[in-house]
């Protein structure tokens, strides 16, 4: 278990493994999405309340769903980096904020979208799109920072500093964002537990989640390489890889 | 020399509010400019006094945050750039200490005096005495954890060069809890409510930032110093 | 088929929002594509420029 986990972690060996692992994350990914996608404009029955309206939950939730998770990964890599002083952990952390970013920015339009038929306003400074916005604050401050170093390690660590300080925050900016809305209303996904969603519109959202997930991962492992041959710049193995690209990118 | 911990507080304290007291353009630029931020909107918008009484706690907030981030710049800077931070470094003391009562001392002379104008201010919206009351302790309790929350990103980015703008891209969306808290309690306080629960919440979040920021400023300093 | 495309009237909402959500999926593909291209490209300039000797690309 160990010895693969240190061979899981060393740069080389995970620039390979990254490098080959891509078209398995993001082939299934495309699948499932187009699969989620079809289960839920087509095959998922109309919501009795609103209507054809409600299918925007299949890319809404999904995408809200990986801007919070893209920013504990974020985190949690970062923080990993920073304790063991792992740069392939720090790779990961670079990696996440940009794609974490984008995927904030979609649900929130695609919120305000769902929002237009569902309040009569596309916006509304309710919970949900108020956290999104406040994450995409905390996503741009964070690569705001990162881009402000010259010296990648410097910028690595106190970019580590500022997504630790971030996660100990966003539970604290949700709740303080509910009880500032005064009223609550909680995430669509707490819908599974309650019996009112019905088993044909579940799956496809379940699908879409799943596959939203491997697409991140898909994306994140390309990511990850780049950041792990800069920082293993001056490496061996790094620098054969550089100077023979097309022959390892045949290879694997 | 051989300092206890409340020792070292204490001389830490008292040689960055001398420092601080050499330059009375550091104490007086954010209370100006928190009086500048709330007078700009009774001109912009409406001197009508409901319209003002109903905008005032939002106003003098967001006016006290600004302020707060304006005046983080300075916090670590002139210690880099002397080399005092370089020493402090190499103290046998847990620098998380140091950077408290550094923090503790900013305040002083700069949020301090913000809040004790912001009565002042208040009363230039009609805002009544009670609601006034839970302004002066909202902004009592909430502005050192504005301050604290600041000492992390003024640590960050203290090696930097330009770093005015940054800094509030980075601190001011960790700052909005304090900013929401702090704004309704003195609104429920001004609609007659009971503001208690607001201000147990902004205490909760004093004594978080209190526990958490100093050591994370300790380490973003130290990276900051490489 | 129109009716389909229609969504009960919703139209205007649901397919901007999977539309743009398409859109980012693609974004974020092209992005970490190039940014690794351009992150291979640029070391390998740096590569050459130090060692001074020509690589063969």
């Amino acid at each position: 278990m160990w010895t693969w986990f240190f061979q899981l972690a060393s740069p080389p060996h995970f620039y390979r493994m990254a490098g080959s692992l891509v078209p398995w994350l993001l082939w299934p990914a495309l699948l499932l999405i187009l699969i989620g996608s079809w289960g839920g404009l087509v095959l998922a029955p109309a919501d009795y309340q609103q209507g054809e309206g409600y299918r925007i939950i299949y890319v809404h939730v999904p995408s809200s769903y990986l801007s919070m998770m893209v920013y504990v990964t974020m985190a949690v890599a970062a923080g990993i980096g920073l304790i063991w002083r792992i740069k392939l952990a720090h790779a990961v952390a670079a990696s996440c904020a940009p794609v974490g970013a984008t995927f904030t920015a979609a649900a929130l339009i695609t919120g305000m979208l769902w929002g237009k038929p569902m309040w009569g306003t596309y916006w509304q400074w309710e919970p949900r799109l108020t956290s999104e916005l406040i994450l995409l604050f905390l996503y741009f401050g964070y690569m705001s920072l990162r881009s402000a170093f010259n010296d990648l390690n410097q910028s690595d660590r106190a970019s580590a500093v500022l997504a630790l300080a971030g996660v100990v925050n966003v539970p604290i900016i949700h709740f303080s964002v509910v009880w500032w809305a005064g009223l609550h209303q909680g995430p669509s996904i707490s819908k599974i537990d309650a019996p009112s969603i019905a088993f044909e519109m579940l799956w496809p959202l379940l699908v879409m989640i799943l596959g939203f997930t491997l697409f991140f991962l898909g994306v994140l492992a390309m990511r990850v390489r780049g950041e792990v041959l800069e920082r293993e710049f001056h490496a061996r193995w790094a620098q054969d890889v550089l100077r023979g690209a097309n022959r390892v990118e045949a290879a694997g | 020399m051989n300092l206890g911990l409340g020792q070292l507080f204490w001389v830490v304290l008292q040689r960055d509010l001398m420092v601080a007291m050499r330059r009375w353009s550091d104490i007086c630029n954010p209370v100006v400019f928190f009086v500048l931020v709330v007078s700009l909107f009774p001109l912009a918008l409406s001197p009508r006094a409901e319209f003002l009484r109903a905008l005032a706690p939002g106003v003098l907030w967001i006016a006290a945050l600004l302020a707060a981030l304006l005046s983080l710049n300075q916090l670590f800077r002139a210690d880099i750039e002397d080399g005092t931070m370089e020493q402090m470094l190499t103290l046998p003391y847990p620098l998380g200490l140091v950077i408290l009562a550094k923090t503790l001392a900013h305040w002083l002379v700069t949020g301090l005096p913000v809040v004790a104008v912001a009565p002042m201010l208040a009363i230039t919206y009609h805002l009544p005495a009670d609601a006034i009351g839970v302004l002066l302790l909202s902004l009592l309790i909430g502005t050192p954890t504005l301050s604290l929350l600041g000492s992390i990103g003024a640590a960050l980015t203290a090696g930097l060069r330009q770093s005015g703008v940054l800094l509030a891209l980075m601190v001011g969306p960790l700052m909005l809890p304090v900013l929401m808290l702090g704004a309704r309690a003195t609104d429920i306080a001004l609609g007659g409510d009971d503001p208690t629960g607001p201000l147990y919440l902004l205490g909760a979040l004093l004594a978080l930032a209190l526990s958490l920021a100093p050591p994370a400023a300790a380490v973003a300093i130290r990276i900051s110093a490489d | 088929m129109s009716e389909f495309l229609a969504m009960g009237g919703y139209a205007k909402y649901v397919w901007p929002a999977f539309g743009i959500t398409a859109i980012v999926l693609v974004i974020n593909l092209l992005a970490a594509r190039r940014q690794l291209r351009q992150t291979r490209e640029r070391l390998q300039l740096r590569l050459v420029r130090q060692s001074g000797r020509k690589v063969n690309i």
